[in-house]
């Protein structure tokens, strides 16, 4: 006794004539005059001159390709399934999930003192002979920062070690893990611990008890070595390059090929050399490269007549290295950039990505926060770098001072929190990058005096962001399958010949 | 292989449905009213066997065993050859309909749930009927209560399992106390699931290995409400897949490739990935010509043959973002050699066979074979493969194998 009766589509209202309605998207003109539209969580979508006129003007015909795939994909919307705006919400909550937990990564600057004098040196340093008793972390703000840290309501949270150079004072490094470890025990967080360091005074003892206490290493190489000794020179104007290529080695070796990693800052001299840099990295085995561009912050100012370039001549810098990487990867070596990696993560996947650089509401405070060797707390790293030139506004109090509700709630956060959301700011509420763009107050109000920006005039961040992601975007829609699976398993961080359907 | 799974014999003596365990071998005991003894043709019964107090006697025509009158009840049966010690049985009292239950020899015992459902898809291989089945639910209880080893897997399908309400819930917590390291996968159109407080008792069973597996055949709500022949069914999916997986149910979607769903495959696959990435699995399944598909063939098929570079873009699509994805009831010889390694033998054993052409293949082994219902009406694709390179399929790679 079946039911033999069935019914057309058109029972079913399937490409039955539909009023429908726009949901919120943002969209931008191609270089061949198609529009690229995307929505609020993340999804993407072409359409010619004439459909997007026929789209916006509600004259899309129901039941064509394009009517389909814009309602599956949200960007219109005619009342036939009300879950579809459910599916909306929860891909837009997934999307901004990396803010579950609050604050993620906490940096710890246990010296300000450094054996190294780069030109464009972030942060305010200070010789490595400098007074421990006034540069170094003392006992007591080391235990207040980590109990903050673990007052944070995040179940998963970074230490990172930054400087000056952590391993000038390795008691300080040695004791905040260990303390932390300790303090944990009743709190069950997950820790991961990162050093960032020149790896120039790297020994036996400190490999003994990274591996120990699994620590990651982050370290800086700015390429062959005529390059690198001239950008990271020593105190004493030594070079720099053999002492970090020994010990990235010896540190691989120690503790695994996937524990030591290396981000490079690229200055005026770098521009020369894309292919040469990646090449240094290749020949030390690392799996991935950081290209940074110089930020304005710290002594960089100063500086930067001298080490420094215009946001085009970094973009075209870039591009001509991401092309060198992808080269790679399709001979078969897989290699990362993980700038890349990160933007291509936001386009492709419907998963949230917490990279402080790069994030609305930005990271400042909300993803990140710095105690300093003196007690201070900044949002940011380049909050405090801004407060090594004097310039206090990012400072959230002191460990020593203030409650976790005031450091972390308090008038300065409120103020950040303000302007550190894209989908309000002037010029980024109506971008289409806006998804997989970020805010960054602190840089805003370094080099425009204003902590919500202008995008309209020379703004470093905004151009320099769009103009690497509308990159990655053109590379995606018009990428091969060899390409999509090259950023695929950067995105999965796999091994490109493992990407490949197996046969 | 094949494998025949009803009869029916002359009934006499059994008052209401009966389910029993057989076996060949006097069983002794209080635990005998759980039996049916089976006397075939060549029985070695002693003749002065105690033959009082089973739940049934089967006799195969021909059987020298002598009955007297006084043993109830007992069934005759043309050949219960295909009989094994261990499967469990239904029999109905009055027309003598016998159904196996339960192999335990088997990989694909399933709990028949219910005939109902509420949903009337074109391609559906077991329709719907509609049939009072009230004491359903206890029949299933009983079934349970009569296997004996724990099994690695076992299926509830229908019909449509939901249907049973609270039933649903007794028969997942009998079969978790009885067999907890049993996985349990339920065959669901998921509709149901909407609604929060039945995901929710489900979800309290705890059940630790559990799979609903639940269909999806379109992103267009008005396509998929076309295949299953439902109004709103896709938007009651769509918000049950949600509960599911905020209770913390295992879900597989499954897609039946047919010419309703092919269309839009790409871009059903790019909308599970951006609103469902949670699900465990994604079953991509070949048409099996039974049930209502044989009155819809024109309405359904495309030969495999003809949309296996959709289906390599679709598996491509998942395998790049790190979802399990397989390929069920389609075989080696119609697929592109790279998507061998998602290919599984999935055909149910009773109504698995492989063609005679298919004997000449050096990969019968590896290949899942095809639907008993497909023994005439199949893929043009199918030949024999062969393990010499100049095999035209798969030369490339078939060194890898």
């Amino acid at each position: 006794m079946a039911f033999m009766t069935f019914f057309p589509p058109s029972h079913y209202g399937y490409g039955e004539p539909q009023d429908y309605k726009l949901l919120p998207f943002r969209f931008d003109r191609r270089k061949n005059g198609d529009y690229l539209l995307t929505n609020e969580a993340g999804e993407f979508y072409i359409l010619s001159p004439a459909d997007f006129d026929a789209l916006t003007s509600h004259r899309l015909i129901p039941g064509s390709e394009q009517y389909f795939d814009l309602k599956a994909k949200h960007f219109l919307f005619d009342g036939e399934s009300s879950a579809l705006l459910d599916l909306l919400a929860a891909k837009y909550r997934t999307k901004k999930s990396f803010l579950e937990g609050f604050t993620k990564l906490h940096i710890f600057v246990t010296s300000l003192r450094c054996n190294q004098s780069c030109p464009y040196c972030q942060v305010s340093r200070q010789g490595e002979e400098a007074d421990r008793g006034v540069f170094d972390m003392s006992a007591e703000v080391l235990r207040r920062s980590v109990e903050l840290m673990l007052q944070s309501p995040a179940p998963h949270v970074t230490m990172e070690f930054q400087g000056g150079e952590p391993l000038v004072n390795f008691d300080l490094v040695k004791n905040g893990v260990l303390l932390a470890k300790e303090l944990n025990q009743s709190r069950g967080k997950q820790i991961d611990y990162v050093i960032c360091t020149n790896l120039s005074l790297l020994n036996d003892e400190h490999l003994e008890f990274c591996r120990a206490h699994k620590i990651l290493i982050s370290t800086s190489l700015d390429g062959p070595e005529y390059l690198h000794n001239k950008n990271r020179p020593t105190e004493r104007g030594k070079p720099s390059y053999d002492v970090v290529v020994r010990n990235v080695r010896r540190a691989q070796e120690a503790l695994g090929k996937e524990s030591v990693s290396a981000l490079m800052t690229t200055t005026n001299e770098s521009l020369n050399y894309p292919t040469e840099i990646v090449d240094e990295y290749l020949r030390l085995n690392l799996g991935s490269i950081f290209v940074r561009e110089l930020n304005p912050f710290g002594f960089a100012v100063k500086t930067a007549a001298s080490v420094g370039y215009t946001t085009e001549e970094f973009l075209d810098f870039y591009k001509r290295i991401l092309d060198y990487v992808i080269k790679i990867n399709k001979s078969g070596r897989t290699f990362s950039e993980s700038y890349a990696s990160m933007v291509l993560a936001k386009i492709l996947t419907p998963w949230p990505l917490g990279f402080v650089d790069l994030q609305s509401p930005s990271g400042a405070g909300i993803g990140v926060a710095l105690y300093n060797y003196d007690g201070n707390v900044y949002a940011s790293d380049e909050s405090r770098m801004l407060a090594e030139v004097g310039d206090y506004t990012f400072r959230l109090g002191n460990v020593l001072e203030n409650s976790y509700e005031e450091l972390f709630f308090g008038e300065t956060m409120q103020t950040i929190a303000a302007a550190s959301c894209n989908e309000a700011l002037a010029g980024c509420s109506d971008c289409a990058y806006q998804p997989y763009c970020g805010a960054d107050p602190v840089r805003n109000y370094r080099s425009q005096g204003d902590i919500f920006g202008n995008r309209a005039v020379n703004n470093g961040y905004c151009r320099k962001n769009m103009a690497i992601i509308k990159h990655l975007l053109d590379l995606v829609i018009g990428g091969d399958d060899d390409l999509q699976r090259i950023f695929w398993a950067w995105i999965n961080h796999d091994d490109v010949n493992r990407m490949g359907l197996p046969v | 292989m094949a494998q025949k799974l009803t009869t029916r014999g002359i009934p006499e003596g059994f008052l209401t449905r009966t389910l029993g365990r057989v076996t060949f071998h006097p069983v002794n005991g209080p635990e005998r009213s759980d039996f049916f003894l089976g006397i075939p043709r060549q029985s070695a019964l002693a003749p002065d066997v105690d033959l009082t107090g089973y739940a049934g006697i089967l006799i195969e025509t021909g059987a020298k065993h002598a009955i007297s009158d006084a043993i109830k009840p007992v069934i005759r049966y043309d050949d219960i050859s295909f009989i094994r010690e261990g499967y469990i049985l239904g029999i109905e009292p009055g027309t003598g309909q016998t159904r196996i239950l339960y192999r335990p020899e088997s990989g694909n015992n399933t709990i028949f749930s219910t005939g109902r459902c509420n949903s009337n898809c074109l391609m559906c291989s077991q329709p719907p009927v509609v049939v009072n089945d009230d004491g359903i639910v206890n029949e299933h209880l009983r079934l349970i209560a009569l296997i004996n080893d724990a099994p690695a897997s076992i299926g509830i399908t229908g019909g449509e399992p939901t249907l049973l309400g609270d039933g649903l819930v007794a028969i997942l917590s009998a079969l978790k106390e009885k067999f907890p390291n049993t996985h349990v996968q339920m065959l669901t159109n998921g509709r149901l699931y909407a609604y929060k407080d039945l995901v929710s008792k489900i979800g309290s069973v705890g059940h630790p290995d559990f799979t609903s597996a639940i269909p999806l055949y379109s992103d267009i709500a008005a396509n998929h409400d076309y295949v299953v022949q439902a109004q709103g069914a896709f938007d009651q999916t769509i918000r049950g897949l949600y509960n599911a997986a905020e209770h913390g149910l295992g879900i597989e979607i499954r897609i039946v490739l047919h010419k309703q769903t092919l269309p839009r495959l790409p871009q059903l696959a790019e909308f599970i990935y951006r609103n469902l990435p949670f699900v465990d699995h994604i079953a991509l399944m070949g048409l099996e010509n039974m049930g209502y598909v044989k009155a819809n063939w024109n309405l359904l098929w495309i030969d495999p043959v003809d949309y296996v570079g959709t289906l390599e873009d679709v598996v491509k699509y998942f395998f790049y973002r790190r979802m399990h994805v397989s390929i069920y009831n389609l075989q080696l010889c119609v697929l592109p050699p790279k998507l061998w390694a998602f290919a599984r033998q999935s055909i149910s054993d009773y109504k698995n066979i492989y063609l005679p052409e298919c004997t000449k293949c050096d990969l019968m082994n590896r290949c899942g074979g095809l639907f008993l219902s497909s023994e005439a009406r199949h893929s043009r694709g199918i030949k024999a493969l062969r393990a010499d390179l100049s095999s035209e399929a798969g030369a490339e790679t078939f060194g890898a194998v």
